[in-house]
């Protein structure tokens, strides 16, 4: 990479009793770079994330952050680092400007340098208009900008950004996005979690596909796609031969040119070596089963379908119902 | 160490801040002890309660005392909720990951819970003084039952945050606070002496740090140093044992929670 690195972590593990959160996590995440944890819900993210951000200790392994052990010198990791919880980390009585204003003597700012930085953030995250109310009157989405502001005041050289967009109406999130690439261009170093697939593909420049508490494949987006081969054949199965999936799942299994069969809502998703060669041979199959497609469409693979090829099921719908 | 008292001063500040922002919870917390207990209550059983049962001129005045361990009870009890919904809402967790020390959360708690006590003590105090009860010790009686106030409260405070650490949910909190509560105001010797208790209730009554410290403020209203005095000493120093206890359990909740 020739790039310096911001964190590394080597076989990082924990465990809650004989639960296990991560096992064996190890990657590295170059200066300057957007990495994604990619993973469902529970998959193992946001205690990697907490372990990062030195508020959980490994069971085993290390994290180093910055040239600082976590475990060892957590107060040195934490003068360095911005942190970006989920939603709702936000008192509902103080003002956006109180927030700053508490996190500034709590980084202990420079007075001149607060001043300076708060107003600067506020205008960063077009909050200015709203700083002086009480934060229950913000929306989501201001909350979350707010979130943000909050994590960049310590002038970090990298930022943990949690779910940024959990629960956001499409606009937040692409404000939210458009911050993160900012971000960046000022040479942050920036981890996320994030379960939603569009994200991790927009944003991340590299990403660790997390499912079940370890890393199922690494790399980056355009990689990971390059790296799974051939093409998707996504068949749509009308809702009357819906009984015939499973059988027309075992026949195309057993065609040389597929390389594996997903189930997915009303239909199956092949990968084969190359969509031209294969459909005729696929509807050939679906022909002799007697199930009826209503739709067959090929596309290279997407993150969605490497997702799927890793840890063998979907992540989950892509654009659940914004929460506020 | 100015690095932090910066820290400390913050976040009381954020305490007081939120309080002021919240002035009808305000109100009711400080009106609700004087209004039911010591007006209501006080006025409605003065010929129920036989003052040669009571030893006291009036049972308003026998009652004061208990209120304002009552207060302190309630204050303390209630003191980790804030922290429970920090806990809940992340708050407390980017509070963790800014580089301050772990305890100055804590100790914000306890500096703004105290000073809200004795605060509303002075209140109930000045009611009761409205009502014609006088503190038998003057001012300085009133200083001890501040001091008393204080200890308790620390104890106190730091079982809430303790439970705050613990507990799953805030509704299992508030079911175990509703559980603690009644009963040790009435296991013990605010609402009557211990002598007028069942037997098999003031033996329980004597096991509760409650009685002991109404048992020295209510001299100090009612009486005077002469009989004051021991139960004072005696307070003082159940009170630092029941704080280290407290304060031990708390701890160790926090290191728990907090990694």
């Amino acid at each position: 990479m020739g790039r310096a690195v911001a964190i590394e972590t080597v076989k990082l593990r924990k465990t809650y009793g004989s639960l296990t959160a991560i096992d064996d996590l190890t990657f590295q995440v170059a200066a300057g770079e957007v990495f994604g944890l990619l993973g469902p819900n529970g998959a193992g993210k946001s205690t990697t994330l907490r372990i990062l951000i030195t508020l959980l200790r490994p069971t085993s392994g290390q994290a180093i952050v910055l040239g600082h052990d976590v475990a060892k010198e957590p107060d040195t990791v934490r003068r360095l680092i911005g942190y970006v919880p989920q939603e709702r980390a936000i008192d509902r009585f103080l003002t956006g400007r109180e927030h700053l204003l508490l996190l500034a003597d709590l980084y202990h700012l420079p007075k001149d340098e607060a001043r300076r930085r708060i107003p600067e953030l506020l205008k960063l995250v077009d909050l200015e208009d709203r700083a002086d109310l009480p934060a229950k009157t913000y929306s989501g989405g201001m909350k979350r900008k707010l979130d943000i502001a909050c994590g960049l005041l310590p002038n970090p050289k990298v930022v943990f950004l949690d779910e940024p967009t959990l629960g956001l109406d499409v606009q937040s999130r692409l404000r939210i996005w458009d911050y993160v690439r900012q971000l960046k261009a000022r040479g942050i170093t920036i981890v996320m979690t994030t379960n939603y697939l569009e994200e991790a593909d927009q944003l991340g420049d590299r990403l660790a596909i997390i499912d079940g508490g370890r890393i199922k494949a690494m790399g980056s987006p355009s990689e990971l796609k390059a790296g799974l081969g051939g093409d998707i054949v996504s068949l749509t199965i009308g809702a009357a031969d819906a009984g015939r999936t499973d059988a027309l799942a075992a026949a195309l299994r057993a065609l040389p040119m597929v390389r594996a069969v997903n189930p997915k809502p009303a239909g199956l998703d092949i990968r084969v070596e190359s969509s031209e060669k294969a459909l005729p041979a696929v509807l050939e199959a679906s022909n002799r089963v007697g199930c009826r497609l209503e739709l067959v469409d090929y596309h290279r693979p997407r993150l969605d379908d490497v997702f799927v090829a890793h840890t063998g099921h979907a992540i989950r719908s892509e654009f659940p119902e914004a929460e506020e | 160490m100015n690095e932090y008292l910066q820290e400390v001063r913050a976040l009381t500040m954020r305490w007081v801040r939120r309080l002021s922002r919240e002035k009808f919870s305000m109100l009711f917390t400080l009106v609700q002890p004087m209004l039911f207990w010591l007006i209501f209550f006080g006025n409605l059983f003065q010929r129920a309660a036989d003052a040669q049962v009571t030893q006291a001129p009036n049972y308003i005045s026998f009652l004061a005392a208990g209120v304002v361990v009552m207060t302190v009870l309630n204050n303390g009890l209630a003191g980790g909720v804030d922290l429970l919904f920090d806990k809940e809402n992340g708050f407390l967790e980017r509070l963790m990951s800014t580089p301050i020390n772990r305890t100055s959360v804590v100790l914000s708690r306890f500096l703004f819970v105290t000073t809200i006590t004795c605060l509303q003590v002075l209140v109930i105090l000045g009611v009761a003084w409205f009502f014609g009860v006088e503190a038998a010790t003057g001012l300085p009686g009133i200083a001890v039952i501040l001091l008393i106030s204080m200890l308790f409260g620390v104890g106190l405070t730091a079982i809430s945050m303790a439970l705050a650490f613990s507990v799953k949910s805030h509704g299992d909190f508030f079911s175990v606070l509703g559980f603690l509560s009644l009963p040790m105001i009435f296991l013990s010797s605010a609402l009557v002496p211990l002598q007028a208790m069942p037997a098999w209730m003031s033996v329980l009554a004597k096991f509760n740090p409650m009685t002991w410290a109404i048992d020295a403020v209510r001299p100090l209203i009612l009486s005077g140093w002469a009989e004051a005095l021991p139960k004072v000493g005696m307070v003082v120093m159940i009170m630092l044992v029941f704080d280290a206890v407290c304060l031990y359990g708390s701890a160790r909740a926090f290191r728990r929670a907090m990694g």
